[in-house]
């Protein structure tokens, strides 16, 4: 139980550092601290206003259609047309204001240790980061930023306070500015930790075939049905919503029911498709993912708006390899990073800051994850524990539950009500259950977890199958929970809570003994303390 | 030490002070006199459904008082804690039951709260953090003295640890 860890990652209880690089950098030699500029305050591009005044004009364009059309009918053409012009008007030149108040109101300083931002009209934020916590800088530019040759810049510390006190925003600042930046703050700092013989450099570029990907990940079912509520929203703005209706009737008054709800459903899903594809493009365009000298990871990407999202080696906890279900009947997967600090708060843009790698073929996946780690051989390929059958058994009877108990429910209601609803339960019955019980199958053979080298990895899932490599030394922490059900077959969830990605990943229904051995060797010394041999009888 | 053989977490050393039961007693029965209370209310309002609230609300105030009654002795029974100079490790649960174990050197806060029920019954709860969003351990039910004088353990050797705890 208590043998040494087999080699590095976890030597002794506390560990924290994952790199050889703790505290501050040191700054040896010249090209690699930051070029020193006069400690003067700077302040953002001015160019910010013309931009907001555009972007307010294509929304204020935006609204005014609908209202315009609405007015039209009430008031007199030009009446409608004058008011709808005015009030456009006044909407884009508040908001010019607004932008050239924040402009002349907000500052910033990147001193020798603290990087600082002055914002505010009334009341003054200031905000100061201490530049040896600083863990990320990320560039991100839309369309009239680029035209404009401007980046937004946002400076992260690894610290996940959650009320973005961690977090500084410059919107925006000129290309180069930001690229400055980002090399001076996160770049700029280890450099005598390149001598390591690892890859750095390019680790994955696109590859265009990539796309075809796309059409079977999630997105495309949701843009679909986007697509159609789009356009019933539209018609109902200029009152056509019936019209449209209508002429959709029209088109299919001589074909039968089924086909038509087939032609339409097959319509949504081309639209959906060709969304996702659209959707793919957008994101995934001249995606590169490459090592720099200083030993931070930089995922670049975007067609319209470019990303660039930085992530410093030290605050990497491991990746996760995730298998969407339609993606992974294709052999595809995508990965993303486990890092601390990784903006919490707004959940949209959380989701794009881990990913490393868009969908692609598993073989890929696993050689990039490799690269990341720098391992030779990835974690997120080890072969895994294999968890007992009694986990089957649980996943079976709730899978089967879940089809049932409606059929029951419908059942009884036929047998009440209407006999119709009998037939229904028997369809319902005929086609969940097998579902249900390859879908449990495919869950249980899911379950794995193993420890490859200085990495633990758990995985698990149907829908969205997640395998994660985490760093030994990266787990602060085990919860070891047992449902009375589980209690009587033996099973166990373990939780490694982490400082990084979701705070936890999860062992679902591993063998009890085994499971707390497979804890307790991936942290020695933590859990150890509180085994004991399962023969004793346990008191209350 | 188990090796090959089977093991299991052994239950961690202390038990919560005695006046958690009757604690945990006041706040199941408070929270089944809630809806209980409404629906005698509507009771005494509503004519033509009066039978029907008021069974509704007996077999309410039942569930209510057989779980006063069942779950604070079980709880009492799960419920426990343990501090060492290396780690917090606390249990919890009834039909759920919940083993967290946090390392000292990856602790980052220690509070202590007692709430208004708390105050009345002299007791404390101790809420340790670490890094994680998910690493969270409660000490509920202790005795006001010992959940000062843990934290103020905690801190001190928390502060002791080197480490960022991330």
């Amino acid at each position: 139980m208590n043998a040494p860890a087999p080699d590095a990652g976890g030597h002794g209880a506390p560990a924290p550092a994952p790199t050889p690089v703790p505290g501050p950098a040191p700054r040896s030699g010249a090209g690699c601290g930051p070029a020193p500029h006069g400690d003067g305050w700077r302040r953002l591009d001015p160019r910010t206003v013309w931009v907001t005044g555009l972007v307010m004009t294509g929304v204020a364009g935006g609204a005014a259609l609908p209202v315009f059309f609405g007015l039209a009918g009430v008031l007199p053409l030009w009446q409608a047309a004058a008011l709808v012009l005015a009030g456009g008007v006044l909407v884009v030149a508040a908001a010019v204001a607004a932008d050239y108040v924040r402009w002349r109101r907000t500052r910033y300083r990147i001193g020798p240790e603290r990087a600082e931002l002055h914002t505010g009209l009334l009341l003054i934020k200031r905000r100061s980061l201490a530049r040896e916590r600083i863990r990320s800088v990320d560039l991100t530019a839309n369309v009239l930023q680029r035209v404009f040759g401007l980046v937004k810049v946002r400076i992260g510390t690894g610290e996940q306070t959650g009320t973005g006190e961690s977090t500084l925003e410059l919107d925006p600042v000129p290309k180069a500015e930001g690229e400055r930046l980002r090399r001076e703050l996160i770049a700029g700092a280890p450099c005598a930790e390149s001598a390591e013989h690892h890859r750095d450099g390019l680790l994955a570029a696109l590859d265009p075939g990539w796309i075809r990907y796309a059409p079977v990940s999630f997105v495309a079912p949701v843009l679909g049905g986007a697509a159609v509520g789009a356009v019933m929203q539209v018609s109902e703005w200029f009152g056509l919503q019936g019209e449209v209706v209508e002429w959709t009737r029209d088109r299919f008054r001589t074909t039968p029911v089924a086909l038509t709800v087939a032609v339409l459903a097959l319509a949504a899903l081309v639209a959906g498709v060709v969304g996702a594809l659209a959707f793919w493009v957008e994101m995934w365009w001249g995606y590169r993912l490459e090592r720099e000298p200083g030993g931070a990871l930089r995922v670049r990407r975007g067609l319209l708006t470019s990303r660039s999202i930085s992530i410093e080696e030290r605050r990497l906890r491991g990746v996760d390899l995730v298998e969407p279900l339609g993606v992974r009947l294709f052999g595809a997967g995508r990965l993303d990073a486990v890092a601390t600090g990784l903006v919490r708060e707004d959940d949209h843009k959380h989701a794009g800051h881990q990913a490393l790698l868009p969908a692609v073929p598993a073989a890929t996946a696993h050689e990039v994850a490799a690269r990341v780690l720098k391992e030779s051989s990835t974690p997120t390929g080890t072969p895994l524990t294999v968890h007992p059958p009694a986990a089957r058994t649980r996943r079976l009877r709730r899978a089967l539950t879940g089809v049932l108990a409606p059929a029951a429910l419908f059942a009884a209601l036929g047998v009440r009500v209407d006999p119709v609803l009998l037939s229904v339960a028997a369809g319902w019955t005929a086609v969940g259950v097998p579902l249900a019980a390859l879908l449990a199958r495919d869950a249980y053979r899911n379950l794995g977890h193993g420890l490859s080298g200085a990495y633990l990895v758990a995985r698990s899932g149907t829908m969205r199958r997640s395998t994660v490599a985490l760093q030994r030394s990266g787990v602060i922490g085990w919860t070891v929970r047992q449902s009375y059900f589980q209690r009587r077959a033996g099973l166990i969830t373990l939780t490694a809570t982490t400082a990084a990605g979701a705070g936890g990943y999860d062992v679902h229904d591993a063998d009890e003994s085994e499971g707390l051995c497979f804890a307790a060797a991936a942290t020695p010394g933590v859990l150890d303390p509180f085994l004991r041999p399962a023969q004793e009888k346990e008191p209350g | 030490m188990a090796g090959e053989k089977t093991v299991r977490l052994r239950p961690p050393a202390n038990r919560m002070n005695r006046r958690a039961v009757t604690w945990w007693r006041v706040q199941c029965l408070l929270t089944a006199a809630v809806p209980v209370g409404v629906l005698v209310v509507l009771a005494a309002f509503i004519e033509p459904a009066r039978r029907w609230l008021l069974v509704a609300a007996g077999a309410l105030a039942l569930l209510g008082l057989a779980g006063t009654a069942f779950f604070p002795a079980w709880w009492y029974r799960v419920h426990r804690w343990e501090v060492t100079d290396e780690a917090v490790y606390v249990r919890t649960g009834a039909l759920w039951q919940e083993w967290r174990i946090a390392p000292m050197s990856r602790i980052q806060t220690v509070d202590t709260m007692r709430g208004p029920l708390e105050q009345a019954f002299r007791l404390a709860t101790v809420t340790v953090t670490t890094a994680s969003a998910r690493g969270e351990i409660r000490i509920q039910g202790l005795d006001h003295e010992t959940a000062a004088d843990l934290a103020e353990q905690l801190t001190r050797i928390t502060q002791a640890t080197p480490g960022d705890a991330t």
